[in-house]
């Protein structure tokens, strides 16, 4: 078995990771870096973010805004501890971007211009038409190639954290070109592995979003946080799933039901604003945890529109005009065409909610810090938590560069604390029991299950009962279930049996991180028994701070489920309160 | 809801099992709005796990669905059904060797993107404490363009020099260097023009034309080549005839 050595490995070459290795390598040029993921950097879902990225920056803001926004916006469970650190660092993350070529849209001035997102109360979201993600994402990581200290390993998929006296030491990684196992030693781990919505079957994220980098901490030891906030984001097109950003309202779109009303004024969302003149933190820009949920009670009522794929509501931007279209929103008219058929200059485009975006992940501290010394995580696959029970459109980008490098600077100081090493007759047999694993599952015969059979049952389970209203008996159905597809997971044959490019394989590992991170979700969602942000139970309608103003810690046990348990929310000066999107009628 | 019999007839290759390439034809019911990805996807989930290809994002923006359809450069998540009649060829990306099935081997292309310095080289140093370095929508648009490239890398299968001459920088590394060499806040244009002004730099293109074609970002990289070409012209007269003039 190949090794390779490096002082601090980097899994994940998204925004988050990107940026961590690029901390890495300003920081002290000496060290050695292992960035690895299982695509090229640039396939990364980072690209497919749209809208923006939030920090302070106009005159009219505060950072005290911002910071009161995410935390109305996360129902207060976030830790503000962390969401101060957020804030304060914002700004100077985005301007880094800048300086680093990043092709922010600009005012006439010359300065960089910001638009209006849901929950935030001033216009604060740096953004580069509606490609931010994909030009944030490209920024990075053509800046990392100036390093020579960062060694990329393209299409390494990771199997398994190597640790040894209760320390972090590396990991193994399937090269995808040759089908071998290598040996990454390291001194520290940062995992930066995204999100995992495609446990749904309707989700913006792309085939990759597969919670590997979760599943990786959740095995080894470190509790999976708040994993049953699964945001819905209100405005995908129904027939894939693809996201039109929130920007289409920041910039004046309206949605509608079939009766051609602007429903979100009987959802506590109200009054209705002018059309063309949209109002901050209230009825299109209200947060996107209530307005899903506004449009599940439309469908109830009946009021929703029809389509070949389902039920829909009208996201109408007619009023914007093809000028303003076409310069703030160039690929949702480009995808609506593609994909719907509908162009948005003229009609009305259908969406529905869709999955997008997993607020819980693998615990850290505010030093995005695990519990297991050595390793670190950031971006979404990590909950810090600055997104509590819902996160705010135009946050998670900011997370990920702002947590990104503060995952580099706290995994640099532990490495250069003289951290030891493990032992290496441990590691290494650790390292062959992990190849074995895989050597086992490829060669396994007389199998009775296939990858995409138990991977479709998956979806379904979570679409029928992990969706954005949830019941305790459905729950509890889902967790039966779930368990019961883990244990046939034990019998997957691989009808691919060879070494290079394997996808099967790699299916294969990816359903297992995603069937691991899907019972979290449920176990977590069947244990709190109250509603908040995106999860919302009609058995239990209301939120209940006395006991579940806490966060929710999963901890993976091999076959049976995992256990709950509960942390204190890190509260610095705002007392939980009512969230008020009503625009300042109430 | 419609649905229709397609015939994909798609290039198969395992270097472990196979001597060469060969072609296998599937047949599957596909839904009238299916792209290509998506009857790909519908075979391998319900044919034949075996087959291999990259894909993520299925809207255009991740570059990993690249590859040849009926004989043109695609991406497959915007390739549409519906636009086609009779039997669908899927091949992976001319001119690059295959790894495997539709899979490609990209290093070379990693290797010129990387060889351009596609990273800002500041005209002027300022710490970020001092805030953003100021530009003018028109400053802005004068590159914004050119960094609409995704790395899908359909320009070098589609560029005729590119079969010829492996060398060749190709279209997308180049373009990307000439966004950075627009962009008001750099100062690095000396630097990459060794790279893409040498022989194997934009001297190879023919001006065919092709790469800007198939580009499904309209990012023109025939439009950047040619500018470098003429700025690298001026740059040749300034040093030989007008040496008063130098930078």
């Amino acid at each position: 078995m190949e090794t390779i050595r490096a002082d601090v490995v980097v899994l994940g070459a998204g925004g988050a990771g990107l940026r961590a290795a690029i901390a890495l390598a300003e920081a002290d040029p000496a060290l050695r870096i292992a960035l690895i993921s299982k695509v090229y950097p640039m396939r990364s879902h980072t690209c497919a973010a749209e809208g923006g990225a939030a920090g302070v920056i106009k005159a009219d803001d505060s950072l005290e805004h911002h910071f009161n926004d995410t935390v109305g916006g996360g129902d207060w469970l976030c830790d503000q501890d962390a969401v101060e650190y957020l804030v304060r660092e914002a700004p100077k993350e985005l301007i880094q971007l800048e300086h680093w070529g990043c092709p922010w849209s600009r005012e006439s001035n010359g300065s960089v211009a910001v638009r209006p997102f849901g929950g935030m109360i001033k216009q604060r979201t740096w953004f580069a038409a509606d490609k931010s993600g994909f030009h944030i994402l490209h920024t990075l990581f053509q800046t990392s190639l100036q390093f020579a200290s960062i060694r990329r390993f393209d299409e390494f998929y990771a199997t398994e954290l190597l640790a040894d006296e209760g320390r972090c030491a590396g990991l193994t990684a399937i090269e995808m070109r040759s089908g071998q196992i290598h040996r990454f030693d390291a001194r520290a781990v940062i995992i930066a592995g995204g999100g995992a919505g495609r446990m749904f079957p309707f989700t913006t994220n792309g085939a990759i979003k597969t919670g590997d980098g979760m599943a990786l901490a959740y095995r080894a030891g470190v509790p999976l946080k708040d994993m049953e906030f699964v945001q819905y984001h209100p405005t995908g097109l129904p027939s894939t799933g693809t996201l039109l950003t929130e920007a289409c309202r920041g910039e004046g779109g309206v949605l509608l039901n079939r009766n051609g009303r602007r429903f979100l004024q009987d959802y506590g969302m109200g009054p209705e604003t002018p059309l063309g003149h949209p109002v901050l933190k209230t009825m299109e820009l209200g947060p996107r945890d209530r307005v899903s949920q506004a449009f599940w009670h439309e469908q109830r009522k009946g009021n929703a529109v029809p389509t070949q794929w389902g039920d829909a509501m009208l996201l109408d931007m007619r009023h914007l005009g093809e000028k303003k279209i076409n310069e703030r929103l160039p690929l949702v008219r480009d995808m609506s065409i593609s994909y719907m058929g509908v162009d948005p200059v003229t009609d009305p485009v259908p969406v529905r909610p869709v999955v997008h975006y997993m607020m819980g992940g693998i615990h850290t501290d505010i030093r995005a810090a695990t519990s297991l010394p050595g390793l670190y995580a950031a971006g979404e696959c990590a909950c810090v938590s600055i997104n509590g029970a819902n996160r705010l459109g135009s946050n998670s980008l900011t997370e990920l560069l702002v947590f990104g490098r503060r995952a580099a600077l706290s995994a640099m100081e532990y490495v250069q604390s003289g951290a030891r090493p493990g032992a290496e007759a441990a590691l290494s047999a650790a390292a062959v029991a992990a190849q074995a694993r895989i050597r086992d599952l490829m060669q396994r015969g007389g199998g009775t299950e296939t990858v995409a059979g138990l991977r479709k049952e998956m979806m379904h389970t979570m679409e029928q009962h992990a969706g954005i209203y949830r019941t305790g008996d459905g729950l509890a159905e889902a967790c039966g279930k779930l368990a019961d597809l883990r244990r046939r997971y034990a019998r997957i044959e691989l009808h691919d049996k060879t070494n290079v490019y394997n996808t099967d394989l790699l299916q294969a590992l990816e359903l297992g991180s995603m069937l691991d991170c899907a019972e979290a979700v449920t176990q977590s969602a069947l244990a709190r028994k109250e509603s908040r942000g995106a999860h919302q139970r009609l058995d239990f309608a209301e939120r209940d701070d006395r006991n579940y103003l806490r966060h929710s810690l999963a901890f993976y046990h091999p076959t049976q489920a995992p256990r709950v348990d509960y942390s204190d929310v890190v509260i610095t000066k705002s007392q939980p309160g009512v969230r008020d999107y009503s625009g300042g009628h109430k | 809801m419609g649905e229709r019999p397609v015939e994909l007839e798609i290039l198969r290759y395992n270097p472990e099992t196979d001597r060469e390439p060969r072609f296998q034809r599937y047949s599957v019911g596909c839904r009238e709005e299916w792209v290509v990805l998506d009857a790909l996807n519908h075979i391998k989930e319900t044919v034949d796990p075996t087959l291999s290809y990259r894909w993520s994002c299925h809207m255009a923006v991740c570059g990993s669905c690249g590859m040849m359809i009926n004989g043109e450069p695609k991406l497959a998540c915007k390739s549409f059904l519906r636009d086609y009649v009779g039997v669908i060829r899927v091949e992976p990306l001319a001119y690059f060797p295959i790894e495997r099935d539709l899979v490609t081997v990209i290093d070379d292309f990693m290797d010129k993107l990387a060889r351009v310095k596609p990273y800002l080289i500041p005209k002027r140093e300022q710490p970020v404490s001092d805030g953003e370095y100021r530009q003018t929508p028109a400053e802005l648009k004068k590159f914004k363009q050119y960094t609409l490239c995704i790395n899908c890398m359909l320009c070098y299968a589609a560029c005729p020099q590119y079969g010829l001459i492996p060398k060749y920088i190709g279209p997308a590394a180049i373009a990307l260097a000439h966004r950075y060499n627009q962009d008001s806040r750099d100062g690095g244009r000396d630097q990459r023009q060794e790279e893409i002004a040498a022989t194997e730099g934009v001297w190879d293109c023919s001006f065919v034309g092709a790469c800007s074609e198939v580009c499904p970002e309209h990012v023109d990289p025939a439009g950047a080549l040619q500018q470098v070409k003429i700025a690298s012209t001026v740059d040749w007269y300034r040093e030989h005839l007008m040496p008063w003039k130098k930078k």
